[in-house]
């Protein structure tokens, strides 16, 4: 770094402009396509003056329905970007052959398989999976929202910070170059002088105080705000797993924010836990971060065996086989994700009794898992089976995820772990459960919820061709991977030498491309549903024949979700009401209490990027002002006494009358 | 209506009150709902144990009459059983609170934070004993035994 003026230092710390890359082409390329289509945007929002309207209606809204739209949103934002890294990883690696060096340089490279990993889990599967919660849990448990509607509203905001802040990387300085869990000494200060992993610790930093309090508000508003008869055994199971992830949520991100405190301040105040000397030691970070770290697949994973219960019962017209069973072996799975850390570091030579120990839980663990397909395949069995998309992505799922998890098993016994570690056998184990069962899970779900959050169907020929090609191109890009790791082909590797290892990466390379028509056509399929979206209408808010209580209110459903509070008799709420001749309520309404919207949470988040941003740089002044902001944000925010407001019953007269007019017509047909 | 319908077990009457009394219990901020937020003595007697508790720490150390393994294990004990007088008496736990939540949450966090702590000592010695041989965990140890990988431990960034 050329020396500069102690001012300029003052003012901008590290900043200079060598901090940009335009030395980089695929950045410049990059940067202006981003930069062209955000001014269209900007341009388009402006054009049709929807500022004021996407202010008031979405970004200040504390409606968990419209939060958990927000949380989609981002999330399928995001996948464009991690995927977009995938591909440039593939491409590159069927490319480095032959004394070739690909098109990425060693230095792009890195930071590309370090930010499509912490994107993909972080920023992608995270942000689904909360979307989906925040959306549905309310309404399957009959709450008019979450406990904490303003916190609903922050945590989104902070989680979508800490997206920016990693986005901002791309354009500005550098992204960590230390794969996705920035293992120290690598990511320690002295052999990562750059900013690269101060994007990474601050960046999941402020997206960690969004995910720690979504947890605590979904497990209080399960906890607290059950319709009357909605015991615990009686809870949906979709509503079971969410709980059960923000239990781990609430336990184990605390860990990982600790561990990054800890990280920074040998970073920034040269304390010496994960150093070489002075007593320091790397290896514990190792721990940590993985005590944290496998919970979290199982944060990623509950929620989607959730929804898949959901679908597996509905398109099957049956109840679910094994409710009891299924619950148990959710709360087994949430107990055990905490006793099997180790089987990440089989080979960091802890010995063989530490092995065998950790070794065996990792086996145990796939019991519960193993009984929970089993309850799908019965709840099939004999079942009135449509086939529909989110049962297709069901059935895709169980066929993908069950290899995927025969993979674990091996990789869970210690020897065989000494041989695969670190190989491209792994890389495609772990992608062929998240793919294989968040994702698939994540994609039924959307498949699924997509009507009742907006009042029509997703369009199923742009469905089945995503889902062909999510699946086919699935397993055309990663089982090449399994071949190469078993002949020891390590990961994160940018050239290769032997020339007969290349037609097993075009395989990948073609995979990926498999997917990325996929992406495109799931897309797609949202564009023309949305302009067929009268063709596709659900007037009923049953358009699968539901089971569960989201069913029984419109599509969309009204701002308040029931004009009454149901009473719960049996856990498939919905079908016992239609069974038993359920016939809505029409008269009687009263004033409904909501809370109301507010801009804190925007503020305190656009706060936290530029805190995160001066901390990054080194421009104290910056980090100092916005910390001193968001205290003040803070404190205003608690002299608001505009908190809520009464929906009047004559509108929700007026609504819930247009909703019966609606199902009038179509009771006339 | 037919007599079937969910309602009419229920009674919309009834409906329209559990709805109302959800628009009250959200008008009251779900402040409180009739839990023990403790009296005056408990509190006293909460701040006098935990003084003691605090006090008998800091007097074996600082006159250090026991051997070193005796302090350290007082110490551990009061600051435990420190935690404990805090929950009663502070935190108002007991096995009604919250419908049993309380407690629930308090075992599965003890449960969480005995297998975290447990599994990372017995992990982290074996870790030390297998591969940091000869190194010092108690200070400026010998920099010679494990050599920094990729480079020599001359450029640190202090």
């Amino acid at each position: 770094m050329p020396e500069s003026s102690p001012l300029l230092t003052a003012i901008f710390g590290r900043l200079t402009f060598e901090s940009f890359p335009i030395h980089e082409p695929i950045l410049i390329v990059t940067f202006i396509v981003v930069a062209l289509g955000g001014l269209g945007l900007i341009y388009a929002l402006h054009r049709y003056r929807l500022w004021g309207f996407l202010w008031r209606e979405w970004f200040t809204s504390v409606d968990h329905k419209k939060i958990g739209i927000m949380y989609m949103v981002l999330g399928i934002v995001m996948l464009l970007r991690g995927f977009a890294d995938a591909i440039m990883m593939r491409l590159q690696q069927a490319l480095a052959f032959n004394g070739s060096e690909g098109y990425l340089n060693a230095h792009h490279y890195d930071q590309i398989f370090t930010a499509h990993g912490v994107i993909m889990i972080f920023f992608v599967a995270m942000p689904l999976v909360t979307g989906l919660m925040n959306f549905v849990v309310p309404l399957q448990i009959g709450a008019r929202d979450v406990s904490f509607p303003f916190l609903n509203n922050f945590s989104f905001w902070m989680t979508a910070a800490g997206a920016i802040i990693i986005m901002i990387s791309l354009f500005v300085g550098e992204f960590a170059q230390t794969g996705w869990l920035a293992y120290p000494p690598l990511s320690g200060i002295q052999y990562s002088p750059g900013v690269g992993v101060d994007y990474y610790i601050w960046g999941l930093q402020v997206a960690g105080v969004g995910t720690t309090l979504s947890g605590i508000n979904l497990l209080v508003t399960i906890v607290k705000m059950r319709a009357p008869g909605m015991t615990m055994m009686k809870i949906p199971v979709f509503t079971w797993t969410s709980l059960c992830t923000n239990v781990l949520i609430v336990a184990t991100f605390p860990v990982l924010t600790a561990v990054l405190v800890l990280l920074s301040l040998d970073r920034y105040v040269g304390t010496n836990f994960f150093t070489n000397d002075f007593g320091g030691n790397p290896m514990m970070y190792v721990n940590l971060i993985w005590i944290w770290g496998h919970p979290e697949v199982y944060i990623l994973v509950l929620p989607a065996f959730g929804i898949f219960s959901e679908v597996v019962s509905t398109f099957s017209g049956k109840r679910l086989f094994g409710y009891t069973s299924m619950v148990y072996a959710t709360v087994v799975i949430t107990i055990l994700s905490y006793l099997v850390w180790l089987h990440h570091f089989f080979t960091m030579g802890s010995g063989a009794s530490v092995n065998s120990f950790f070794g065996i839980t990792t086996m145990i663990i796939s019991i519960p898992t193993g009984a929970k397909i089993f309850n799908w395949l019965f709840t099939m069995y004999r079942g009135r089976i449509r086939f529909e998309l989110p049962m297709m992505w069901t059935v895709a799922f169980m066929l993908t995820f069950v290899i995927g998890g025969m993979t674990g098993v091996m990789l869970a016994i210690p020897p065989a772990d000494f041989v695969l570690h670190n190989s491209l056998f792994l890389v495609a184990h772990f992608h062929n459960v998240i793919i294989g069962g968040v994702l698939f899970g994540l994609f039924a779900g959307i498949n699924y919820w997509f009507p009742k959050a907006f009042g029509f169907k997703l369009d199923t020929f742009w469905g089945t061709l995503s889902f062909w090609f999510w699946v086919v191109g699935f397993w055309v890009a990663f089982t090449p991977l399994y071949v190469l790791g078993f002949m020891g082909v390590t990961r994160r590797l940018r050239v290769f030498e032997d020339p007969s290892l290349q037609i097993w990466f075009q395989i990948a390379a073609f995979g990926a491309f498999l997917v990325a028509c996929g992406i495109a056509c799931f897309l797609i399929q949202i564009a023309v549903s949305v302009m067929r979206r009268d063709k596709l209408r659900d007037t009923t808010g049953d358009p699968w024949n539901g089971r569960t209580l989201e069913w029984a209110t419109a599509s969309p459903p009204p701002d308040y979700n029931f004009a009454f509070t149901p009473v719960i008799h049996d856990n498939d709420a919905f079908a016992d009401m239609k069974k038993r001749g359920y016939k809505r309520p029409l008269e009687g309404y009263r004033a409904i209490h909501m809370p109301s919207s507010t801009g804190t949470g925007v503020f305190i988040a656009a706060l936290s990027v530029a805190l995160a941003f001066g901390l990054i740089w080194y421009m104290w002044w910056l980090a100092a002002l916005s910390f001193i902001a968001i205290l003040a944000v803070a404190i205003a925010h608690t002299f608001n006494y505009h908190r809520d407001f009464h929906i009047p019953a004559e509108t929700v007269a007026a609504t819930e009358a247009s909703r019966s007019k609606l199902l009038a017509t179509v009771a006339g047909h | 209506m037919s007599q079937h319908a969910h309602t009419a077990t229920h009674g919309a009457g009834s409906q329209t009150k559990t709805a109302e009394k959800h628009a009250q219990d959200n008008a009251e901020d779900l402040h409180d709902e009739g839990q023990n937020h403790g009296s005056y003595t408990s509190y006293i007697t909460g701040f006098v144990l935990s003084v003691i508790l605090t006090a008998i720490p800091f007097w074996l150390v600082m006159h250090g009459t026991l051997d070193k393994n005796w302090t350290i294990f007082i110490v551990m004990a009061a600051a435990v059983v420190q935690i404990v007088v805090h929950m009663i008496f502070f935190l108002h736990m007991n096995a009604k609170s919250e419908a049993g939540w309380s407690l629930m949450a308090l075992f599965f966090t003890l449960i969480i934070v005995v297998i975290v702590l447990a599994g990372s000592l017995w992990v982290m010695y074996h870790l030390n004993t297998n591969m940091m041989p000869g190194m010092e965990m108690d200070g400026q140890g010998p920099q010679t035994s494990n050599p920094a990988p990729g480079g020599s431990p001359d450029q640190q960034g202090q």
